[in-house]
């Protein structure tokens, strides 16, 4: 702070007079050079004295420093009524006292050059003007009428000099207006020899029968500047210019989350939809869905209170409401609520910066939270490709600016290609496309996130089935055999169904074969058991009997023995010889 | 003044009076050379016929305005009619008196009232 306090001190620094008009100031880095004098230049028609004419009532109504305006042209009934339409009342601003306007007329058939002369009557009616209401601002316009008043072209030259030195002298901000000129000068008598500090130049120009104007800041010295060339518009709020440098990258940036109005959309976006302020592209081929899509997006806002807006280029209001009725988004409700508000105009009837215009003034009026712009493609046909990437960056940005959540629909020429058609993708931070299959004699629709900043995406395709109940996503039906979808799918899903049954048939028999068998198997075991078991009786009585049998034979043949042994005496025991 | 030396005045010899009305800012060197040349003229064609009201414009500034000056000096005739608007230090003597309503002197000078 220290230091740039000790810096602005040390180095004069260009003091600058806003003007007022929309956009100049930011564009010229806050307004012209205070107490010099600025030469605008253009074409006929193409809005000098118009511009010039606000630069002195915006100085009057919006900053109070009084201006006079010199017109070497038309007179002041003519200025008067010619921006009358423009909300500019001249007349009450000359009775304050705070504008002076003084025709200057010189006609050359009436005037007898006899000799040398020079312009100090011109100097006495703008001193005298400026001194009388003082003011700060000052229009001459446009003061090359001289040469064509006067002969002698050495003495307008040096007194021409003479005057805007005494312009900056006078310290008033004065604005220079000048025809275009031919190939080695601006301005057809080379004002801008005199005019050094600041030239800008106003265009007006006609591609594919619209006109389109464009301002540039040829120069201005001592300044930084930006030097592309800027749209501007004439309307009813007088002369609006469309800065791109006007918005910056540092809109706010939402964690908020929006439904989509699909579920299963939603469900694809990390489960929770959009972004809040995001910009979604939606792009598709003709009848993929997209308004259909769009007019989800909004039902779903205007169910939860958000203020719609649908900027339709391509189809009439009733037409999309009636159109949207037949999948069953009712969007009338809305309308009749304040909640949604249609924009409606052809494509083809303004210019590019007209329409960009408009749409923010729209917004502003409206303060949507959600908007359609619905088709971005219509725009291709108003002007180049980077004229129409310009303007859609500007709407884009302007939107995000205001933190409102854009939806903006755009038309591919092929279904192959993911094409936003007109190379805009990065501008979004939701891109979903729609896209045709056609095959089994019918056309399907599928829907895939191309990309999604700041939320994990589902990356599956979808079929996008539109019904009377509304839009819906459906899983596409894949297997091992493929994908399918539409009557594939259902077809598929039957025939799946039908084989199940079969197998599940086969299953079945197969078990009761395996039960069968083990109850054969069961009951041989159960045959070989009651086998065993009589076998076991019969060797368990074959093993008795013999066992019967030796104890008979023992017991015989000691009876024998008893028999042959005579007299045996009782200590020698039983031993047999 | 001598009709000898200038026999021809054209149609302006019913003119009772000329009245012209020179504009100046102050007397700046070349005001002063021009209200002399324009003197000059006056006294040899338009001797006692000739009423010149001189206006300084830093005094009436808002003359400028009203009577349309941009060129310094500018003289006017009001009478006789057509008005004729006059700039330059009348040098051209020419050229003045062609404005105030009389032919040119070298060309009329062999015509015959």
């Amino acid at each position: 702070m220290k230091d740039s306090k000790k810096r602005a001190t040390a180095l004069p620094i260009l003091v600058k007079t806003p003007t007022g008009i929309q956009g100049l100031d930011e564009i010229t880095g806050g307004g012209l050079p205070t107490g010099r004098p600025t030469l605008v230049y253009g074409s006929a028609g193409s809005g000098k004295t118009l511009m010039s004419l606000e630069f002195l009532v915006r100085g009057i109504t919006q900053y109070n420093e009084p201006g006079v305006f010199m017109s070497f042209e038309e007179t002041e009934q003519e200025l008067t009524t010619n921006v009358g339409s423009l909300g500019f009342d001249l007349k009450s601003l000359v009775a304050s006292g705070k504008l002076l306007i003084d025709q200057v007329s010189v006609e050359r058939s009436e005037i007898e050059e006899t000799g040398e002369y020079d312009l100090e009557g011109l100097f006495v009616r703008l001193g005298s003007a400026i001194d009388s209401i003082k003011a700060k601002r000052v229009v001459l316009d446009t003061i090359e009428v001289l040469y064509a008043g006067l002969s002698n072209t050495g003495i307008i030259r040096a007194e021409l000099r003479r005057l805007f030195r005494w312009l900056k002298d006078k310290g008033v901000t004065t604005i220079v207006t000048g025809e275009r000129g031919g190939e080695t000068t601006l301005t057809r008598h080379g004002l801008e020899e005199y005019v050094s500090d600041c030239v800008i130049f106003l265009d007006n120009r006609i591609t594919a029968e619209l006109s389109t104007r464009r301002l540039r800041i040829v120069k201005y010295r001592g300044s930084a500047h930006s030097t592309n060339e800027f749209p501007y518009i004439i309307d009813e709020n007088g002369i609006s210019i469309l800065p791109v440098t006007g918005v910056r990258l540092n809109y706010p940036a939402s964690t908020e989350r929006l439904t989509s109005g699909v579920p299963r959309l939603d469900a694809m976006l990390d489960g929770e939809g959009y972004i809040k302020g995001s910009s979604i592209l939606l792009s598709g081929m003709v009848g993929t869905g997209k308004t259909s899509l769009s007019a989800s997006l909004i039902q779903a806002g205007c169910r939860s209170g958000k203020r719609c807006l649908y900027y339709a280029f391509e189809e009439a209001p009733n037409q999309i409401m009636r159109n949207m009725l037949s999948i069953g988004i009712d969007l009338e409700p809305w309308v009749k609520k304040g909640l949604l508000h249609f924009h409606a105009v052809r494509v083809s009837e303004q210019g590019l910066e007209k329409h960009l215009l408009t749409i923010q003034a729209e917004a502003l009026k409206y303060k949507p939270e959600i908007v359609v712009v619905d088709a971005l493609t219509d725009f291709i046909s108003l002007g180049g490709f980077n004229e129409v990437r310009q303007m859609i960056l500007r709407v884009v940005d302007f939107l995000k600016m205001h933190e409102i959540t854009a939806m903006f629909t755009s038309m591919s020429e092929s279904a192959a290609t993911e094409q936003t058609g007109v190379g805009l993708s990065s501008a979004f931070d939701t891109w979903i496309h729609l896209s045709n299959v056609q095959g089994n004699l019918e056309r399907n629709r599928t829907l895939v996130v191309v990309k999604s900043r700041g939320m994990a995406h589902s990356n599956q395709v979808r079929e996008f089935v539109m019904s009377s109940k509304g839009v819906e996503l459906v899983d596409i039906y894949s297997t091992a055999a493929g994908a399918f979808m539409g009557t594939a799918r259902l077809a598929q899903m039957a025939a799946d169904e039908a084989s199940d049954v079969v197998r599940q048939d086969g299953v079945a028999s197969r078990e009761r074969q395996m039960a069968e068998k083990r109850r054969a198997l069961e009951a041989r075991i159960d045959a070989m058991r009651a086998d065993f078991e009589v076998e076991l009786k019969e060797s368990e009585m074959v093993i008795a009997e013999e066992k019967a049998r030796d104890k008979a034979l023992a017991a015989g043949r000691k009876t024998l023995a008893n028999h042959r042994e005579v007299k045996q005496p009782a200590g020698k025991g039983g031993k047999v010889k | 003044m001598s009709t000898k030396a200038h026999p021809d005045y054209g149609n302006t010899n019913g003119v009772k009076e000329w009245n012209l009305r020179l504009f100046v800012t102050d007397w700046t060197p070349r005001c002063v050379v021009a209200f002399k040349n324009l003197n000059r003229i006056c006294e040899e064609r338009l001797k006692d016929k000739c009423k010149i009201e001189v206006i300084d414009l830093l005094e009436k500034p808002e003359m400028a305005r009203q009577e349309q000056i941009v060129a310094i000096p500018t003289l006017m005739k009001t009478s006789p009619k057509p008005e004729k608007i006059m700039i330059g230090d009348f040098s051209n003597e020419d050229r003045v008196l062609k404005a105030l309503g009389f032919e040119s002197p070298s060309r009329s000078s062999s015509k015959e009232v």
